[in-house]
């Protein structure tokens, strides 16, 4: 170690500049990507609810990042309609 | 016509209600008619900036629930004829406040004066979203600090979306006020530069309030900075930043503390 780096404080202020930089592009992309899935789980529950009875905690929506390919999985519990069996929900394979 | 300005910033302990105290104090020494208003229920304290505190008779919430007449609760400054103070409660909480109540105390307040100036609560729930809700303009406090910058960052956010302005797709103003800066640390990069803070945030600055002893002073005594040391840097700055509020070009300098060499013998002991 040189003599002087004893007395010398390496500057801060750049380091804090580059986690704030690296910290709000994720968390801005974050906090839009809540809104967009609220949206989705909102307008895709409205079309489904057009045809079938559903309410919305039976409507899950959910993004999954992998480095290559990002997923979007929408998951609906079905409620007793026979005719489209096998059910997701016991109940109405249990009424089939 | 009437602005309604919040004063917000999303961490708590950077300056809101100083820098509301300071803007308020210069926009109504330059002859405009001004009412702050404290929207921190249950920690009010702008009253206590203000030097109002034993004047406090009704509040915000008396008047949001129709206890009180607006002009009742309205504490006229003594100092400046044109300042006016709508102090918060001490013993509600902020589930006394309304959406229907803010809205409508908002309406009256902006038929009586020129700037209505709303201290935002720290944090971004209720509080904090009622006081920048029918705003107009938006002053983001800020320090040259990580969390600082990263709260005033997600506020940024909630004024785009969840404001009237927003909701209705018009856009609302936004400015940066940096305070407690502090130049010769920013030079040795030791804190964060405006330009850094400006880069992050991508909103345009309204003025560079330096680190200042005066502010605690002006706080000890009850009066905002720019009332209580005119000539201080801090109130320098306070002063610009209100001109540029009413739209004039002032161009962006920190301001210096003038100590000549009397100040510095005397300046301590006549304090």
């Amino acid at each position: 170690m040189n003599l002087l780096d004893l007395f010398r404080k390496k500057p801060s202020a750049p380091v804090a500049r580059e986690r704030l930089q690296v910290l709000l592009a994720h968390e801005r992309g974050a906090h839009g990507q809540s809104e967009l899935l609220a949206k989705l789980q909102e307008e895709i529950l409205q079309v489904i609810a057009k045809h079938i009875k559903v309410s919305k905690d039976q409507v899950h929506i959910k993004v999954d990042r992998a480095d290559e390919i990002a997923t979007l999985e929408i998951d609906v519990e079905m409620p007793d309609l026979s005719p489209l069996a096998p059910s997701r929900t016991p109940l109405a394979s249990a009424r089939s | 016509m009437a602005k309604v300005l919040v004063v917000t910033s999303g961490k708590g302990g950077v300056g809101k209600t100083t820098s509301t105290a300071a803007l308020g104090a210069a926009l109504a020494q330059s002859g405009e008619n001004v009412v702050v208003v404290d929207f921190d229920v249950g920690l009010r304290n702008l009253d206590l900036i203000m030097g109002s505190e034993r004047r406090v008779v009704y509040d915000l919430i008396n008047v949001v629930q129709g206890d009180a007449k607006l002009n009742q609760a309205l504490i006229r400054d003594k100092r400046v004829e044109t300042l006016s103070l709508l102090p918060a409660s001490q013993t509600r909480d902020k589930d006394a406040l309304t959406p229907e109540g803010v809205e409508r105390v908002v309406g009256e307040l902006r038929e009586k004066f020129d700037w209505v100036i709303c201290d935002s609560p720290a944090g971004i729930e209720k509080g904090a979203l009622l006081a920048m809700r029918h705003a107009d303009v938006a002053v983001v406090v800020t320090n040259p600090e990580v969390s600082s910058v990263r709260d005033s960052d997600r506020i940024i956010g909630m004024l785009d979306s969840k404001t009237v302005k927003a909701e209705k797709g018009e856009r609302i103003e936004k400015h940066l006020l940096l305070t407690r800066y502090d130049p010769a640390r920013a030079a040795r990069s030791e804190m964060l530069k405006t330009d850094d803070v400006l880069e992050i945030l991508s909103i345009p600055l309204l003025g560079i309030i330096p680190e200042s002893e005066e502010v605690l002073r002006a706080s000890n005594i009850g009066a905002p900075v720019t009332l209580n040391s005119p000539s201080s840097a801090a109130a320098r700055a306070y002063f610009d930043a209100a001109r540029r509020l009413k739209g004039e070009k002032v161009e962006i300098v920190v301001p210096l503390q003038r100590t000549g060499i009397i100040g510095k013998l005397f300046g301590r002991r006549v304090a």
